[in-house]
């Protein structure tokens, strides 16, 4: 052992710290599912309430006996809600994630960080394009199940890069997106569950899995 | 017991070595800055443990040209990848036989 001056349990410690290090982004908090998951029950209360008159309008129905022209605003506006939604849910998961590799002392962008979000968007931007084409072409009622089905896709397909719950946030999705596929109508609820009830659902988990300890202690 | 000691690789006693070779093991290729920053090492000693590897062929390097800014990316090579296999056996044999 005399050329050896390290113990071989500490090399080996070392090495697999590197290569977690390099290959899984470990910088997603549990605080960014949560966050996002509010932001879409917001989302939905207000399309609930101020867009879809307390229920009182299903916008797939509205859609197909109202003409076209009628139906404008109301597109508008649930398109102008989603995207608030999406851009919140995303300056949160920036900033918890800035938070968490800060505290941890490492760099945010790293080569896993670019990995990661190069497999979240092949499957997103592709649903995206997607459900542009289902709404031009008045399929509305596939809107919702497309959305949960493709970010479920895309879940599972960047979950390999980060923390295993990810892996099984993407299957739940996925299943609620062929349920929602399934019971046309229900979308706003499906949608409610997927993105808000399950991002708070799973974000809790880690963060009480990987994360309370570390706040505690700081 | 005295194998696995002839097992394990003088390359690799370098903490600095043993770290570019793991991240290697995982990445397909990686850039001098992101191995820098995963590391955190300085320059200069990132880079002469570079040429060392390279020149007991463990690690390849390429050179290519992103717009006019240069661009080197490393790899681990076969005959790497199996010095480092051979290394972490011994290791963990070390740690069984205690």
């Amino acid at each position: 052992m005399k050329n050896n001056s390290t113990n071989p349990g500490d090399d080996l410690q070392a090495i697999r710290d590197i290569m977690e290090r390099s290959s899984r982004f470990l910088s997603l908090s549990g605080l960014s599912g949560i966050f996002a998951g509010a932001c879409a029950l917001a989302g939905a209360a207000i399309a609930w309430l101020f867009i879809l008159d307390s229920g009182n309008i299903r916008y797939d129905e509205y859609w197909h006996s109202a003409g076209v022209t009628h139906s404008f605003s109301m597109r508008n506006y649930l398109i102008l809600d989603a995207l608030l939604v999406l851009a919140a849910a995303l300056l949160g998961a920036a900033y918890f994630s800035r938070r968490k590799a800060m505290k941890a002392g490492t760099n945010l962008w790293t080569v896993s960080t670019k990995r990661l979000i190069l497999h979240l968007t092949i499957p997103l931007f592709t649903g995206g394009i997607f459900i542009l084409i289902l709404a031009y072409r008045g399929n509305i009622e596939l809107v919702v199940p497309a959305m949960l089905i493709f970010y479920g896709l895309a879940l599972v397909n960047a979950g390999k890069f980060t923390f295993g719950e990810i892996h099984y946030l993407g299957l739940t999705q996925i299943g609620l997106g062929i349920l929602a596929a399934i019971f046309t109508g229900y979308g706003l609820i499906f949608w409610t569950a997927g993105f808000g009830l399950m991002h708070i659902i799973y974000g809790a988990v880690m963060y009480l899995r990987y994360e309370r300890v570390e706040d505690i202690e700081t | 017991m005295k194998n696995s000691i002839a097992n394990l690789q003088k390359v690799f006693e370098s903490r600095i070595r043993l770290g570019i070779m793991s991240a290697l093991m995982v990445n397909e290729t990686l850039t001098f800055n992101e191995l820098k920053e995963l590391l955190g090492v300085t320059d200069g000693n990132l880079a002469s443990h570079l040429k060392a590897l390279e020149q007991q062929e463990i690690i390849g390097i390429s050179k290519q040209f992103i717009g006019r800014k240069p661009n080197t990316t490393y790899k681990a090579t076969m005959h790497g990848r199996y010095l480092f296999r051979q290394h972490l056996a011994a290791l963990e044999k070390l740690i069984k036989n205690r």
